[in-house]
């Protein structure tokens, strides 16, 4: 039986391993932004008001180096663009809840909140859009702040050695592998990876974007000769 | 540690400028959807790509690069990590096996490659 409670706690369940991942990416979020020199309040609210955390890398990368603002503000939008595509993507799913309900479900939408629940739509009819996504989506929203704010005391505590910043990519492939489901995602995934490595100099992280239309393009082609 | 130059009020400035920007990219389709008829079917078969072609861009740098060059080479301890972490990925479907399989990789390469 499909209710509220049970789909946000089938949702909270596909999040653990997940929330997993992103403990060390928001622990490296808070040593980043602190790292370059900014003060904890800030940082902290870095992770509530953006809430995206490549992004956030990025503008604390970015503000480190005294970038003009407008440079900063350009790059973070530029890396979360892709934002606009999930919410065309996730849009018809949440065509039947109210203005207020849409804000703030859109307020929560990242990768991971938008490939699982997209995932688990797409399988099952039955399943409350909205409690199943929030089920995903909070706990994200909470140990994300959380690991911000452990990595803002942390400071620069922690040893460059660890690496931790390798945890993002590892994620990200995380979510990647299983997205790629036949021949046309394997060559949009091969073509946008080949992209983003060549178009990797291009200033304002436009290599981002220009890989994943390129790639978007390559998997429409395939599927339409195959 | 690294300082800057930003003042609190610019800081917030960037912040919330961006914050905003962010969050109107993720209402956009959302809240216009009830008011459009529905979405363009060209629009649908594409967005199907979306999550390979943006997650491999996403990832693909952060392994391929090592010091800010090209490094298709076994010694890229990232590559080398990734691999690990991927066919984790292809045989678990597990997040957090992925992450524990990637990271542990990368630590053994960089305990035994001094």
């Amino acid at each position: 039986m499909s209710s509220p409670r049970t789909d946000f706690l089938s949702g909270v369940r596909v999040s653990v391993p997940i929330l997993l991942g992103i403990v060390p990416f928001g622990m490296v979020a808070g040593v980043a932004a602190v790292g370059a020199g900014i003060p904890a309040v800030e940082a902290l609210a870095m992770s509530v008001v953006i809430f995206a955390g490549a992004s956030q890398l990025a503008a604390a990368e970015l503000v480190g180096r005294n970038a003009p603002a407008v440079v900063v503000v350009f790059t973070v939008l530029v890396i979360n663009l892709r934002m606009v595509m999930y919410s065309a993507s996730i849009a018809p799913y949440f065509a039947r809840q109210s203005a207020r309900w849409k804000a703030g479900l859109s307020y929560l939408l990242t990768d991971q909140a938008y490939a699982v629940s997209l995932l688990q739509f797409e399988r099952d009819e039955e399943t409350s859009r909205r409690w199943y996504y929030l089920g995903v989506a909070v706990p994200l929203w909470v140990v994300w702040q959380m690991a911000t704010v452990a990595g803002i005391a942390l400071g620069s505590g922690v040893p460059d050695g660890w690496q931790l910043d390798f945890a993002v990519p590892l994620v990200f492939l995380a979510v990647l592998v299983p997205a790629v489901t036949d021949r046309a995602t394997a060559a949009a995934a091969l073509v946008g990876g080949g992209v983003a490595v060549v178009a990797n100099g291009l200033p304002y992280n436009l290599g981002l974007i220009t890989a994943a239309v390129v790639g978007i393009v390559t998997g429409l082609l395939v599927e339409e000769v195959a | 540690m690294a300082g800057t130059d930003y003042g609190s009020l610019a800081l917030w400035a960037v912040i919330l400028a961006a914050g905003v920007g962010t969050f109107a990219f993720r209402f956009s389709f959302i809240a216009l959807f009830g008011r459009l008829d529905d979405v363009p079917e060209g629009v649908e078969r594409a967005l199907r790509f979306v999550p390979a072609a943006v997650l491999a861009a996403l990832v693909a740098p952060d392994l391929v690069y090592a010091d800010g060059a090209v490094a298709f080479t076994p010694a890229n301890p990232r590559l080398l990590a990734g691999a690990v972490a991927a066919a984790v990925a292809w045989r678990t479907e597990d997040i957090a096996a992925t992450l524990v399989a990637g990271m542990a990789t990368l630590w053994m390469l960089a305990f035994a490659v001094p």
